[in-house]
């Protein structure tokens, strides 16, 4: 009987597999000849920008305090005349898992902002007053239109989740690669790629109207943004390099807490899960298994 | 769900509360002592696996529904507080998003489970139909849960698909207007669109009551397709064997889901969701969400925009005409050496369907995406009919039994196992 | 093919008892832990959010409240009383023997909590015509009326709790004395509450 079994096992294995053969040389075949045509086609959008490493990828990755005040330090000199930041608050920087600063230190940081008090004062106004921890990063337009009417028309978008709302196109067969490669820092490439892409225009090439930029790495190359920091612009005290290089670097893994506070708090929980569901599943198989080694017992 | 109960009330009050709700004798027919063939594979879990991500769909949704607010100009900023603020807001919303695409992916491999091994056929045609009803409500559901946070995809998504219903002659543009609440996706639609969505979850509960009352009634299909004999030999209790094994394979779809969730939380999802909606700019491509994509190939693969709506639409409709095209006497694939052939060729063309609905339709994509829609009408409309009538099968099992343990001239004469004592028999007793 | 019974027979079987029972045990105890901590975070989404424990503490002008005056400022959702006592309601507070009290405990954030009830206690410190308090009753959470009630301080017109003019708990079915919240002088006309 158990031969039996396991011939029936092994035959209905085969035919999957003989199956799913079939299916996947359909789908090799479709995509082959489609791929060859996609790369063509998106290579002209977009130049894909190279990979960085970053301390906050993968399954064990954790921001780097010191990398996130120099990109802090860089929003502050640099980005905030024009980028918003406005769902940060000043207590965000006193948090745990992210720049590491001390409550006093954060209150300071916040006195040093003007902000317009959320509630009106007796006479009705809103006046202005010194930030606290609970008060949100201001914004330098009051709104949409505002902003775009002091930057020709386009809008400098808004730094809290700008680092997961940017990502450029993978292509087959990578989309399924970084499933297991976790590679989850397209957005981070990116700005780090584009803030050093500024180049001379390819000869001939002018832009669809005045006031844009080439870059390299944006799709469609011409953007609104001028070249936004150069070497040396910001001090660190650290002694970190001062390029735009590790300028790049800084302003996008501090907008990637800024966009995703709790990372790592979500993958250290991740690894306990993991583990705590893989031996749970381990229980449950033997006893599982233990269960219909009693049915066979009783019925073979 | 009658008839297995071999529930007998022990005590007074379980007596007593038996002859005036005999709600625990109902749980212990239904859950415990009902018969499940002994050969059901691992397939055969998704069930379970998808009763439990409908409860915790519902769940997460409805805590992350007391942070939400459903208004066109605070729905992003609510949803980056729960991201940011509420205490393990981060964890509900990440689970519920990528919920949604664990609750699809169990869908289908569940119904393409039901497709392989025939669980449509006769006696199961409602149950299958109350299925594609379920996986309807789903899509629904999901659908209006990605408009919610307000994103560019949840907008322009949203414009997109509701103007699907523009292509309807005559009534098309008020009924568009109807959805809207206004003259194109706003605050009004944001609001239609949450209060469906919290309601449409407890109608696929619904059904999904009536899925597990009709499959209780016909009894679950298996691996061989061979109908039960006899209840002694041929299953097993729910509980402890299906239940067991059901909860091995949720905690491993569990550890799956987790690692979505907790490591790759935004793969499946698009970068643009996480720029506010903006009525004035459409994001470069938009893409639907990954469960639609095999439906956009077929829709954006007719050349008409009536013509899609329909073809579109007709994909899932043909779903219900399942049980009446496949023509073959055989239920399970495993004994139709033509249709294993055919089925996996069907998977393909859903997968390349797929990926294709992710490009832009433009150059080779739309040749393909017709080649592969023309396709997937056919294998419903054209092989599955003609297949049963020129296929040559493979002899079936005579018993569920004999499938599992051989032939029964292999086994002993007098086995107690073929002549059991009648009084064992759990119909005889209680 | 020895089957006596058939697994539709609820008899479990006898064999290998201890690591049998062992690994079940250890099988139900992870499930039971498991499902223990997915229920937190359902648990803990309905505390307070970051952004409400750090909600803003009020500013408060005193500079413009008359003697007598009595105002109502926000503070945590909460209103909060900042009555500027004349002297005869200062003096009336302080005369009142602590055992007259229902509650003892001066209820003030800002000393230790088995302060007595002194007036002293119960107003701002070197300040004593200034008495700040929650606005909210202790019995069944309504907003009394100041000055009013028979003691001279608040009245609460839901159950009728009566406080008198440190806002103490004096008559009725109110367990406590208003709360006086954390607060300090900012100079002298300003009060940070909170």
């Amino acid at each position: 009987m158990s031969a039996q079994r396991i011939k029936d096992v092994t035959m209905s294995i085969r035919s999957t597999l003989r199956g799913a053969r079939v299916a996947a040389i359909i789908i090799a075949i479709g995509l082959g000849f489609v791929s060859a045509d996609v790369d063509r086609a998106s290579a002209a959008e977009q130049t894909h920008p190279p990979r960085q490493s970053w301390s906050f990828a993968g399954p064990f990755g954790r921001y780097d305090q010191a990398q996130l005040q120099r990109g802090f330090k860089i929003y502050r000199e640099v980005c905030a005349s024009c980028h918003a930041l406005s769902m940060v608050a000043f207590r965000n920087l006193a948090d745990e898992g992210g720049l590491g600063y001390s409550k006093e230190q954060a209150e300071t940081i916040a006195a040093e902002y003007q902000v317009k008090d959320p509630a009106p004062d007796d006479k009705g106004e809103f006046p202005d007053r010194p930030g606290r921890l609970s008060d949100y990063f201001p914004s330098p337009f009051p709104n949409e239109e505002a902003a775009r009417a002091a930057n020709g028309g386009a809008y400098p978008p808004d730094f809290s989740t700008l680092a997961k709302a940017r990502t450029y196109e993978r292509g087959f067969p990578w989309f399924l690669i970084d499933i297991l490669g976790q590679y989850q820092e397209n957005g981070q490439d990116y700005i780090h790629a584009l803030l050093g892409g500024y180049e001379e225009p390819p000869h001939g090439a002018t832009p669809p109207k005045d006031g844009l930029h080439y870059n390299k790495y944006f799709p469609g190359h011409w953007i609104a943004m001028a070249k936004p920091i150069q070497d040396g612009q910001v001090e660190y005290a650290d002694g970190t390099p001062t390029t735009i290089d590790q300028y790049g670097k800084d302003v996008a893994a501090f907008m990637t807490w800024a966009a995703e506070p709790h990372l790592m708090a979500r993958k250290q929980m991740g690894i306990v899960v993991m583990f705590f569901l893989i031996v749970f599943a381990g229980l449950l198989y033997f006893t599982k298994k233990s269960i219909w080694h009693g049915l066979k017992e009783r019925t073979a | 769900m009658q008839g297995h109960s071999t529930y007998e009330p022990k005590g007074g009050f379980a007596k007593w509360l038996e002859d005036r709700l005999p709600i625990v004798g109902l749980v212990h027919s239904s859950a415990v002592a009902y018969p499940v063939p002994r050969n059901l594979n691992y397939f055969w879990t998704f069930g379970g696996i998808l009763t439990f991500m409908l409860v915790a769909q519902i769940l997460t949704g409805v805590v992350l529904v007391m942070h939400y607010t459903p208004s066109a100009s605070m729905a992003f900023e609510s949803v980056e507080k729960i991201m940011r603020d509420v205490n393990y807001g981060w964890l509900l919303r990440y689970l519920h998003a990528n919920g949604a695409s664990m609750f699809f992916i169990a869908v289908f491999i569940h119904i393409f489970r039901g497709m392989y091994y025939g669980s449509y056929k006769a006696p199961r045609e409602v149950l299958w139909i109350l299925g594609v009803i379920i996986y309807l409500l789903m899509m629904a559901t999901a659908f209006m849960g990605y408009v919610l946070p307000w994103g560019q995809m949840s907008f322009w998504g949203a414009t997109v698909i509701t103007n699907l219903f523009s292509a309807l002659p005559v009534v098309g543009p008020s009924i568009v207007t109807w959805l809207w609440g206004g003259f194109s996706v706003d605050d009004a639609t944001l609001k239609h669109f949450f209060s469906l969505h919290y309601l449409l979850p407890f109608m696929i509960a619904g059904v999904v009551g009536l899925h597990i009352w009709a499959l209780h009634h016909v009894g679950q299909n298996n691996p061989t397709g061979v109908e039960v004999k006899d209840i002694r030999k041929d299953t097993v209790p729910f509980t402890p064997y299906a239940t067991m094994k059901d909860a091995f394979a949720l905690v491993c779809f569990l550890a799956f889901f987790s690692y979505f969730a907790f490591f790759i939380p935004n793969y499946l999802g698009h970068a643009d969701n996480y720029i506010k909606a903006n009525p004035l700019v459409t994001p470069a491509h938009i893409v639907p969400e990954w469960y639609f994509l095999p439906f956009y190939a077929i829709l954006r693969a007719i050349p008409s925009k009536l013509g899609g709506v329909i073809a579109m639409f007709g994909a899932i409709a043909v779903l219900f005409f399942l049980p009446w095209l496949d023509s073959s006497k055989v239920r399970s694939g495993k004994y139709r050496p033509l249709f294993k052939q055919f089925f996996w060729v069907f998977v393909g063309v859903c997968i390349l369907l797929g990926w294709l609905g992710s490009k832009p339709p433009e150059g080779w994509y739309v040749t393909v995406s017709r080649i592969a829609t023309f396709y997937y009408f056919a294998h419903f409309l054209i092989i599955l009919p003609l297949l049963g009538r020129i296929e040559k099968t493979k002899p079936l099992p005579a018993s569920i039994a004999e499938s599992v343990l051989g032939p029964a001239r292999d086994r002993l004469p007098g086995d107690p196992g073929l002549a059991p004592p009648a009084a064992a028999a759990p119909e005889t007793r209680g | 093919m020895t089957a006596t019974h058939d697994a539709h027979d609820p008899q479990p079987v006898r064999a290998e008892p201890n690591r049998r029972d062992f690994l079940y045990l250890t099988t139900g105890a992870a499930g039971a832990i498991g499902a223990g901590f997915l229920a937190w975070p359902f648990i803990a989404q309905m505390n307070p959010d970051a952004a409400s424990l750090a909600l803003a503490s009020t500013e408060v002008d005193v500079s413009q409240i008359a003697e007598g005056q009595a105002v109502t400022v926000k503070w945590r959702g909460k209103p909060v009383f900042v009555w500027n006592r004349t002297k005869a309601q200062v003096e009336e507070a302080k005369k009142v023997e602590l055992a007259q009290l229902p509650d003892k405990s001066a209820r003030n954030e800002n000393l230790p909590s088995d302060a007595p009830a002194t007036d002293v206690n119960r107003a701002a410190k070197d300040k004593e015509n200034w008495l700040i308090v929650v606005g909210v009753c202790t019995h069944l959470g309504c907003v009394p009326i100041s000055n009013s009630g028979d003691f001279g301080g608040f009245l609460c017109p839901c159950h009728g709790s009566h406080y008198d003019s440190a806002g103490r708990i004096r008559r009725g079915p109110a367990p406590e004395n208003l709360h006086v919240p954390p607060y300090a002088f900012e100079g002298d006309t300003k009060i940070k509450i909170g």
